[in-house]
């Protein structure tokens, strides 16, 4: 057998040891998959776009406040910037990343940084972490077992919750919310998570009375990073809470 | 070009450029400042508490009831459980409450 079909037989068993990895998350991230779509198109979007923006964006956090803010008619351009916002938190996931895939060629990097989410994250660095090679076979296996479904899932969920007839009757409008909450609690085992969450909260509620919506988004968030910034620094690396690694945030 | 579409595309652009820019940008220093780190660490609770904050305290009692559930859920059950659980209590909320 000569190196090169070896090498061939190792990515492929390295793509489905990925794919094995990452099927939990697809599971857990199905119904939220559906429920984007739902709200999409509740929030006004068609089909094709509600899709489109799985397919392009791929956060399932930020979908869901483009879609709530898309849905309060608030300027285009606020809306990018607070997906920007929400989708942040990647800068730190990609600069830790980044000393894992540094030896991949520089297409399969811009293509691997492209699925890189919370779980993507945190079972890559669980991998690095363990003494292992992050191999870019498996962590596309990761990444497509993930992807692809949470595109055609986006899609039949914009199709079929056109067809919701009173969608406030299964509160509809407050599985957001619920959903943002998880995630927050998912963090909880971070340095300074509680005084972090009762800061961005109580200047958030200001912000949105005083200055209005989506800046209460921003001015709340900075309350909480600038304090946890300013604090003594606690020793301990980045952690991502189990909300992510199940998979509920992409 | 449609404002959805817009959206859509920057908000894509602006995505793919937090995924990239953690590695073009903090690679080129050898450590990250630990303030820096830990504001960084701080992000993901931050934007997310705001998401929430304001429009619970707008709510009634069957959204209350579901936050609360969804509180003490996390403690003990994965996203899914949580989720369905506290959508459960939602809807019954309003059932009950209007």
């Amino acid at each position: 057998m000569s190196a090169e079909v070896i090498s061939e037989s190792t990515s492929a068993a390295e793509f489905w040891a990925g794919v094995r990895v990452g099927f939990p998350v697809t599971v857990a991230s199905a119904p939220f998959a559906v429920l984007f779509g739902a709200l999409a198109v509740e929030n006004g979007f068609t089909v094709a776009e509600a899709t489109l923006m799985s397919a392009a964006v791929y956060g399932g956090a930020s979908q869901m406040v483009g879609i709530e803010l898309f849905g309060q008619s608030i300027a285009p351009w606020l809306v990018v910037l607070s997906i920007f916002a929400v989708n942040f938190r990647h800068v730190l996931y990609s600069a830790v990343l980044g000393r894992r895939v540094g030896h991949w060629p520089i297409l399969q990097q811009a293509v691997g940084f492209f699925v890189l989410t919370d779980p993507q994250y945190a079972e890559a660095e669980r991998k690095g972490e363990a003494g292992e090679t992050v191999s870019f076979a498996w962590y596309m296996g990761m990444g497509a077992i993930i992807y692809v479904p949470w595109v055609i899932e986006s899609g039949l969920g914009a199709f079929f919750g056109s067809l919701i007839p009173d969608p406030h009757a299964i509160g509809m409008d407050f599985l957001l919310p619920i959903y943002f909450i998880g995630l927050v609690m998912g963090f909880r085992t971070r340095a300074y998570w509680l005084p972090v969450v009762a800061i961005s909260a109580a200047v958030s509620i200001v912000a949105f009375n005083v200055v209005g919506s989506p800046w209460h988004v921003s001015i709340g968030a900075a309350a909480g990073i600038l304090f946890a910034a300013a604090l003594p620094v606690r020793p301990g690396k980045l952690e991502v809470g189990p909300g992510a690694q199940e998979g509920a945030d992409l | 070009m449609s404002a959805t579409l817009w959206i859509i595309l920057c908000g894509a652009v602006a995505t793919y450029l937090t995924r990239i820019g953690g590695h073009l940008v903090l690679s080129r220093f050898d450590r990250i400042h630990p303030r820096v780190e830990a504001g960084l660490n701080a992000v993901p609770a931050a934007v997310l508490t705001t998401l929430v904050a304001p429009t619970a305290m707008t709510a009634g009692p069957a959204e209350w009831a579901a936050l609360i559930v969804a509180v003490l859920m996390s403690l003990r059950f994965g996203m899914l459980a949580l989720f369905l659980v506290s959508a459960a209590v939602l809807i019954a909320g309003r059932q009950i409450f209007g």
